[in-house]
């Protein structure tokens, strides 16, 4: 078992990832993820690894399709403006069906935004992040230690499912310092028959593509596609339970806002206010189940996010609407305070009248 | 002597090897159509052919084949 | 009798989805060649475009990617830095290469990355049907100038090879052309460089080859050829542009 080291969450992203296997990494420098690709910088060139700052965050994303068409592990991180560029080579990756890593540390938007932890990609994420039917496999880190672990599964489940994963996580996660037990160096299995290596003279060539030019032969790809979607669905989705036993009050909440949300949650308590906490680890899949088992027990839903409501959404298809559903949100690199959110539960109790 | 050959289904009749050959012996089979529905190239005068190979240097459909 | 002429073992058996006259197949021949000749057809990876030549990848008999407009370069980056000992190259046209994709096509020659680009500048985009392109020679009616390439609203056409020539990173950079036997031969001379090139390690290593588009140039197969000739040839010169080692060589 490796010690605990004190680290940034950007950092420990960057070194679970060299745990993970990965030796190629491309990105292009935007606040507030740079020690991403500093860490790359440094760490790569010693361990025979490859470092390389592209020439936009365009380039970056169509320099990890090229590794991902290997079959070898890869990745890029970026910020909000940055992903949105990358949006084209995700549907690519998406299309082509190859595994890869994309870590989105946002901030506010839209446009250029501001450098403040913001939680406004989670459309962008969740429902695609670019052109046509595809998702990712899409994992939301509330610690640094998280940062870490969810780097390493992201790397499997993308390359179980030949599907790209992102790690949807935000300036503050990505700023913070906290101690974080590493995972242990792993090797993966390289050689996949899918993949571009050269034939060797031995096979037919294989081909990396996403283009279709016979619509039934797109469509049969795509429904094959979502079938191993499904299986996603059933088989990874992801979630912490935090006093939910007895809650007649459950409170929605990701990343940041759900150590924020944590910290409310223990002060209602401590005014006999009975509320808990479903926090989706998985963004996509979303967990629906502990949604659909909580609407029978609990009175009401309060989401709490850095932006105008987006996961909000699919807490209402979750819970098929059967509970009011409420809002407790800033934006724009705002967080909210404990206060805030307590004033949410303490509203949601029907104790602010 | 030398021998040419034409994959004449493949053939798209676009005559760059009409005017690549320097004997003037190939030309474009007016009468015939092919399976894409053009009109193929085909040699007039096998016995006049060097086998130089600039018929099949200019054709983009690799339906040349020269022997020699 | 002995076969002296026939179509490569680098290329599928799979026929060109090209128009009549169109030289992207000789083009492609030419690739398959010096592929052959180098004996690297196990080891090539091929990266093709958006554009006419978009299914390259059944064309080639080797590995290949299919990449989003203008990124192969990128795409062929990501590849090399993987396997640096296999073959890596792209096959771009005008519109990919000097358009969208002119940041992926200057970075990579600036960082003398050890890949190959075959460049076909025919001055037009072929397959969306006939647009202006970075490269449309001034005055040139295409659907997109229908009036003509006017220099003075939509600017002058892209010298790619000369522009990247300024560059300290690329190895190698020819503009050759394919409208007629000798041209053909010396542009095979030329791709057979960038490939061996590539082999030997000495790095960027980018082929233009002027070409044809009779269908969109509204031309027969030879007129266009003549065009080449007349019009494409003058304001692209053929020639070496950069060739470091032989520069080397020399002092």
């Amino acid at each position: 078992m490796s010690e605990k080291v004190l680290m940034k969450g950007n950092e420990a992203i960057a070194e679970a990832a060299i745990r993970a296997g990965c030796r190629h990494y491309f990105g292009y420098p935007i606040t507030p993820q740079t020690e991403i690709a500093a860490y790359m910088a440094k760490r790569m060139p010693k361990i025979g690894g490859c470092f390389l700052q592209a020439e936009s965050e365009i380039s970056a994303i169509n320099m990890v399709y090229g590794v991902a068409g290997t079959g070898y592990r890869v990745m890029t991180s970026s910020s909000s403006p940055g992903i949105s560029l990358k949006g084209e080579g995700i549907s690519y990756l998406a299309g082509a069906d190859l595994p890869a890593l994309i870590v989105n540390v946002q901030r506010g938007g839209p446009g250029l935004g501001g450098i403040q932890p913001s939680q406004a990609d989670y459309f962008q994420a969740t429902k695609g992040g670019g052109h046509g039917d595809f998702h990712l496999i899409v994992m939301a880190p509330a610690s640094v230690q998280e940062m870490a672990d969810m780097t390493a599964k992201c790397f499997d489940l993308s390359d179980k499912y030949r599907v790209p994963a992102m790690i949807l996580a935000d300036g503050t996660m990505g700023q913070m310092m906290e101690p974080v037990v590493l995972p242990e160096p792993v090797d993966y299995c390289k050689e996949k028959d899918w993949a571009v290596t050269g034939t060797k003279g031995k096979r037919k060539h294989n081909i990396i593509n996403s283009l279709y030019l016979k619509p039934e032969e797109l469509e049969k790809i795509n429904f094959e596609r979502f079938e191993r979607y499904k299986v996603i669905e059933e088989n990874e989705c992801l979630y912490e339970e935090f006093m939910m036993e007895d809650a007649e009050i459950c409170v929605v909440a990701f990343g940041i806002a759900s150590r924020v949300s944590k910290n409310a949650i223990v002060a209602a308590r401590e005014q006999g206010i009975k509320v808990g906490m479903i926090r989706p680890i998985t963004l996509w899949p979303f967990p629906k189940k502990p949604f659909r088992a909580a609407a029978d027990k609990v009175k009401a839903f309060i989401s709490v996010e850095l932006s105008m409501g987006q996961m909000i959404e699919d807490v209402l298809l979750a819970t098929e609407c059967r509970k009011p559903v409420t809002l407790c949100n800033r934006s724009g690199g705002m967080i909210p305070s404990p206060e805030q959110v307590l004033e949410a539960i303490k509203n949601a109790a029907g104790g602010n009248k | 002597m030398a021998k040419v050959t034409f994959d004449s289904d493949l053939c798209k009749g676009c005559g760059l090897c009409v005017d690549a050959c320097p004997k003037g012996i190939i030309a474009i089979a007016k009468g015939k159509i092919n399976k894409k529905g053009h009109s193929p190239a085909e040699i007039t005068d096998q016995e006049k052919c060097i086998g130089c190979a600039f018929c099949a240097t200019m054709c983009p459909d690799c339906v040349i084949t020269v022997e020699k | 009798m002995a076969i002296v002429f026939k179509k490569p073992h680098a290329l599928t058996d799979a026929p060109f989805h090209y128009c009549p006259g169109c030289t992207h197949g000789i083009i492609h021949r030419l690739v398959a060649e010096a592929i052959d000749e180098l004996g690297c057809e196990g080891n090539a990876i091929g990266v093709a475009p958006v554009g006419c030549a978009v299914m390259a990848y059944d064309y080639f008999a080797c590995d290949m990617v299919e990449a989003a407009h203008g990124r192969a370069p990128a795409i062929a980056t990501g590849l090399k830095r993987t396997f640096p000992e296999n073959v890596i190259f792209t096959y771009q046209g005008d519109g990919d290469l000097a358009s969208i994709g002119m940041a992926e096509t200057v970075h990579a020659a600036a960082r003398n990355e050890n890949i190959t680009v075959i460049f076909v500048n025919n001055a037009i985009y072929g397959m969306t049907g006939g647009q202006m392109a970075p490269t449309s020679l001034p005055g040139q009616i295409t659907q997109t100038s229908p009036y003509g390439r006017d220099v003075n609203t939509v600017g002058y056409p892209i010298k790619v090879s000369e522009m990247l020539s300024t560059l300290d990173g690329p190895e190698f950079i020819q503009r050759v052309a394919v409208n007629n036997v000798k041209n053909v031969l010396a542009a095979k001379k030329a791709i057979k460089k960038a490939f061996q090139n590539q082999i030997e390690g000495k790095g960027f290593s980018l082929v233009e080859v002027v070409s044809s588009c009779p269908t969109n140039w509204g031309l027969t197969p030879q007129k266009a050829l003549e065009w080449v000739e007349e019009k494409m040839i003058p304001y692209y010169p053929l020639g070496v542009y950069k060739d470091r080692s032989a520069k080397k060589e020399e002092k």
